[in-house]
């Protein structure tokens, strides 16, 4: 059998990755598969990490033949500017440094999830009492400064001064009640 | 009560008091929850400095007052304890391999009892965990929860609405939650049921694991059921599907043992006795063939050809023979020969005690 990725050497190392019950072969000579950084099982201890670091590299699905994304073309740096994790340094550990890396890497992390969760993207269990509570107040606040915007441009100063009082109270109620760490 | 207790007892208080729902094929149940708190980076990237602030701080707000007739935690830090005793820890699954080994200031806040361990610092910064013995799914549920609703009076969680409660590793981002049940699993295993049914629980987005975690061997016929999935689901869900598949696990366990009792007894028998016969006379035997032969005699006592033995005898001389215990009651550092000949002695020693107790 030809390697997949060349043509043109025998391939030497065959790959099968189920994940979810989909299964996915690869099939590649030891060169190429350097090239793509694959870990090759066994030849060195290969743990959950390495599967997983090996899964958020693989931006696109698998099997279109010949064209892999390499890992110097890893997009323009995403970093996170709360704890300086870069998003290739997430790659390869797997592991988020902050709970803002969640924010920073956003736009990255759907496929990711959707690979590791069985297509899930979004939470659908508990919320946790205080801060579900302050989420909505949030929320709030959020919602009244589109609206305090919209009075200003039409001004409304009379409406708009309203809302602010509003956003005060509420941004008064999270300081006070929960402000803690 | 402290260090000394914890380290010294193989079974934990709360194994003692009998074998627990569908106790002759389900050991225990265990849930634990992943909880980062908000503005401290995760333990994973976390300085020093900051490493110790979160533990001081977490650590003085859960020990401030005690959960509702739980008693007050016990605060063991990782630094303070030596590296066999962590390992006896590790043993007994109070803390993990992770937080005795690599955390920085890490720490566990336990329970009297010991069903209940709060890892600080672990690979998140809180790790809870509630152990019930048997099949006791909803129970686990419920403790962790309320449990878990405490902590969240204390501390401020990581939470975000979208993506749920935001863990370290992207495995566990959503519930944070691994629910997981300890099968002992004698009969499917011998009769080659086990390896078929095996993907089909993968398919269902289920793992099964050796008896010590992530990476370790089915020791003992032993194996551990847990979800895999926490994003998308909710807690109840998750367990709800765990439930199945273990019921379905224990009707298979046990039309298989039924099966060998009726085709080949006398077989059974054998084995059994002859592992029992090992156990109790063997002058060396190392820690893979005391589990297969403690296994064999636990399925003995389950079938009642074997009598006056109680069958906690497994779950306790399991943690008892494993290198850190064994260790822990030499006093001093073994070779692995060394090991063997005071593994053998310990489980004649407990073997005798039981029938004459």
């Amino acid at each position: 059998m030809l390697c997949e990725e060349c043509q043109q050497r025998q391939a030497a190392l065959h790959f099968t990755k189920i994940i979810n019950g989909k299964k996915e072969e690869m099939h590649l000579c030891e060169e190429c598969a350097r090239d793509k950084g694959e870990h090759i099982p066994g030849s060195n201890s290969y743990s959950i990490h390495d599967l997983l670091s090996g899964l958020l590299n693989f931006e696109q699905p698998m099997g279109n033949s010949d064209s892999y994304p390499s890992r110097a073309s890893v997009p323009k740096q995403l970093v996170c500017e709360s704890c300086g994790l870069s998003y290739e340094r997430f790659a390869k550990t797997g592991r988020f440094g902050c709970s803002n890396c969640y924010k920073a890497f956003d736009p990255k992390l759907d496929p990711i999830f959707k690979r590791v969760h069985s297509g899930n993207v979004r939470h659908a269990g508990k919320v946790p009492k205080r801060a579900g509570g302050r989420l909505q107040i949030k929320n709030q606040i959020e919602k009244l400064r589109k609206e305090l915007q919209h009075h200003i441009e039409k001004e409304e100063f009379e409406e708009a001064a309203k809302v602010r009082d509003k956003i005060r109270d509420l941004n008064k109620d999270i300081q006070d009640g929960k402000g803690d760490v | 009560m402290s260090l000394q207790r914890f380290i010294s007892e193989a079974i934990s208080p709360w194994m003692k008091s009998g074998p627990g729902p569908e106790g002759d094929i389900v050991l225990s149940t265990r849930i634990r929850l992943a909880r980062n708190l908000e503005h401290y980076p995760f333990p994973i990237v976390a300085s020093d400095e900051s490493a110790n602030t979160m533990l001081h701080y977490t650590s003085k707000e859960l020990t401030k007052d005690s959960y509702p007739q739980m008693g007050s935690l016990e605060l063991l830090k990782m630094n303070e304890l030596s590296p066999n005793q962590k390992r006896v820890l590790v043993e007994k699954h109070l803390i993990s391999p992770h937080l005795a080994e690599k955390s920085l200031h890490g720490a566990v806040l336990l329970s009297d009892d010991e069903s209940v361990s709060i890892m600080l610092n672990e690979e998140d910064h809180i790790r809870l965990q509630c152990l019930f013995r048997g099949f006791q799914l909803n129970e686990s549920l419920v403790l962790s929860n309320g449990l878990d609703d405490w902590i969240e009076e204390k501390v401020t969680y990581a939470f975000d609405e979208k993506r749920g409660f935001l863990t370290s590793c992207p495995t566990n981002v959503g519930t944070g939650m691994r629910a997981s049940v300890m099968m002992h699993l004698p009969a499917l295993v011998m009769t080659q049921q086990l390896n078929r049914i095996l993907p089909a629980i993968n398919q269902l987005g289920l793992v099964v694991r050796g008896i010590y975690g992530e990476g370790s061997e089915a020791l003992g016929n032993l194996f551990q059921i847990s979800n895999q999935m926490t994003l998308g689901k909710s807690e109840e869900d998750i367990v709800e599907d765990l439930r199945g598949v273990v019921m379905q696990l224990i009707q298979q366990e046990r039309y298989a043992r039924d099966e060998i009792m009726r085709t080949s007894k006398i077989q059974l028998e054998d084995k059994v006795f002859r592992s029992f016969g090992l156990l109790t006379n063997s002058r060396i035997m190392e820690s893979k063939e005391a589990a297969e032969r403690l296994s064999d005699v636990r399925l003995g006592i389950d079938l009642d050809l074997i009598q006056g033995i109680s069958g906690n005898i497994l779950n306790e001389l399991m943690i008892l023979t494993q290198p850190g215990f064994l260790q822990q009651y030499a006093g001093k550092g073994l070779t692995p020969d060394e090991r063997d000949v005071r593994r053998a002695a310990l489980i004649r020693e407990r073997m005798k005690l039981e029938r004459e107790g």
